[in-house]
């Protein structure tokens, strides 16, 4: 059974369609991308997943719950965690309290006036073991606003693998940064989502077809094709609609 | 003349310190939804009214208690029911709302406790003086004011940097919807906030009644100097909320204390205008009758030099 499994979803705004009856099934441990032209659709799908939009048609199943109505914290309780594609850091904090803030639900730490942060030393050892595995311990005590933006956004995968989600959602993850500061991204990605689901949108196609286990196209709000990426790589509509050189020469 | 500095600089940081507590919970409010809640001051009111009524029959220790609590749940209320709603029309429809709704709360108080200014008093317990000075004596309800709100501000400190759900509060106002995907119910937070910053305010009306009397007109009076700070300290920025409050306490009671005026500074420069001068009223000016538009000169003079408060930053 799938872990996640979308049924002709569909989203207005106003008289706009924007997605158009889409259907994917996305398997338990999958490496999934998503890919497409700027405005088909790709963030609006996360959005819809996410909760953060409400469906105007169909349904959507996670695990054993339908999510479609539901408020983006209660998807998050299911196990489902994202990304977004402008970083979405506490620029204030520093980055330990960044991650150490993202544990506090998942880890069972409901909210308390009276329980000082400092004497909670399993939350603080957890935090500590998430900040290792994004490379970012020596930096603990830097305001997250003042990290380079390829620490940004590993503090941005730091916070959404800490909760232990099942599913993760990464919103173009490496958009903006250079060829080696994309490896390292890439690198990252695999080692925190090892054993989990991922549901990646991406526009670099070399990091799309090095990770996926497979690929869907969306073209216009809908699914022209979904296979594993050397299909994908080979299917001519695909290449029409999108792809054409990118998928050529990856 | 020591005695003058320290009386009115003891009185400032009672002023100051009381309209810090509301302009603390106002910049809360506007740090999460980024309006301006135009009837914060009439919560301030509500909680004068709410402890007054109280007093009569349990006493004012027990008004202090309940009335920013009644206070609170009301502005949770007013949030779950009135602004989220309205929140989905836009900031000027929630603009509208609450200034609405500071109409709508004067007239309520003045339906229920009449137009009239009411008896609200200080507890005995507290109508002794806390210590003489040069002659002078500092009344102890003063001193319990300077107490109690630098009590709640150092509460509100640890709680907003020290605690789960301060830190759980200081990244939801910055990125919401980061936060909900963390698992966090945002719209109950943001209630809780709501309603933490209206109690907040009632508090000081609970303290500030029988001081600055109880009387429908005291939230517009005290109101109007809240934005002021709000916009001075820069909008969103509780240290820059408490620094203008401090600042305008404090100037607003220099400048009452002070006997100095418009004719002093002429006779300094050596000037002297005839006392039938149809300007005569501007010429014998002093700074204890300007003192109430201070606090507005101050805004205008920070508006032109520093648009963005003192420490408010410029929208990105």
């Amino acid at each position: 059974m799938a872990i996640l499994s979308l049924k002709d979803v569909r989203k207005n705004f106003g008289k706009t369609e924007i997605i158009r009856g889409v259907n994917l099934d996305i398997e338990r441990g999958e490496k999934h991308a998503i890919i497409g032209p700027n405005g088909a659709g790709k963030s609006t799908l996360f959005h819809l997943i996410s909760g953060l939009y409400g469906v105007t048609h169909g349904t959507i199943q996670f695990k054993e719950h339908l999510i479609q109505n539901r408020t983006p914290y209660e998807i998050s309780r299911l196990g489902l965690a994202r990304s977004f594609q402008v970083t979405n850091i506490f620029p204030r904090m520093n980055v330990f309290e960044n991650v150490r803030c993202a544990l506090f639900w998942p880890h069972g730490y409901r909210y308390s006036f009276w329980h000082l942060l400092g004497r909670q030393t399993e939350l603080n050892e957890r935090t500590l073991q998430v900040l290792e595995q994004i490379g970012l311990q020596d930096k603990m005590h830097f305001p997250a606003g003042e990290l380079a933006y390829a620490q940004q956004r590993a503090l941005e995968l730091g916070i959404a693998i800490a909760s232990g989600a099942e599913v993760i959602m990464l919103d173009e993850p490496v958009a903006g940064m250079s060829h080696s500061e994309a490896e390292n991204a890439v690198q990252l990605i695999r080692g925190i989502t090892e054993g989990k689901t991922l549901i990646m949108v991406e526009h670099d196609m070399s990091i799309v077809f090095d990770v996926a286990d497979r690929i869907s196209v969306l073209v216009y709000g809908e699914i022209i094709a979904c296979d594993k990426p050397e299909n994908i790589r080979a299917n001519p509509q695909v290449q029409e609609a999108y792809l054409g050189e990118v998928a050529v020469n990856a | 003349m020591l005695d003058v500095f320290i009386f009115a600089t003891l009185n400032g940081l009672v002023t100051g310190l009381l309209l810090f507590m509301l302009a603390s919970g106002l910049t809360l409010i506007f740090s999460m939804m980024g309006v301006l809640n135009f009837a914060h001051a009439s919560f301030y009111m509500l909680g004068a009214y709410f402890a007054y009524s109280i007093s009569l029959y349990f006493g004012f220790w027990t008004g202090l208690i309940f009335a920013p609590l009644i206070v609170g749940v009301l502005g949770a209320f007013v949030e779950r029911y009135g602004l989220r709603r309205v929140h989905q029309a836009g900031h000027v429809a929630e603009l509208v709302f609450t200034f609405g709704l500071a109409f709508l709360i004067e007239e309520a108080v003045q339906f229920f406790w009449g137009p009239g200014t009411k008896n609200y008093q200080q507890p005995e317990l507290l109508d002794f003086p806390l210590f003489t000075l040069f002659g002078q004596e500092f009344p102890a309800y003063r001193g319990f004011m300077i107490g109690i709100s630098i009590t709640i501000f150092i509460g509100l400190y640890y709680l907003l940097t020290r605690s789960r759900i301060g830190i759980i509060i200081q990244a939801a106002i910055t990125h919401p919807k980061t936060v909900a995907n963390l698992g966090h119910n945002v719209p109950l937070i943001f209630m809780g906030v709501f309603g933490v910053g209206t109690a907040l305010a009632g508090v000081a009306g609970v303290i500030a009644g029988p001081v600055l009397t109880t009387f429908p007109g005291m939230a517009v009076v005290l109101g109007s100097i809240v934005f002021v700070i709000v916009v001075i300290g820069g909008l969103g920025s509780l240290a820059g909320a408490f620094i203008a409050s401090l600042l305008i306490g404090l100037l607003q009671s220099y400048a009452i204390a002070s006997d100095v005026g418009v004719p002093d500074l002429l006779n300094l420069l050596g000037l002297e205008f005839a006392r039938d001068h149809p300007l005569t009223d501007l010429w014998t000016m002093t700074l204890p009758q300007i003192a109430p538009i201070l606090p507005f000169l101050l805004l205008v003079l920070v508006l032109i030099f520093r648009p963005t408060g003192l420490l408010g930053k410029r929208e990105q």
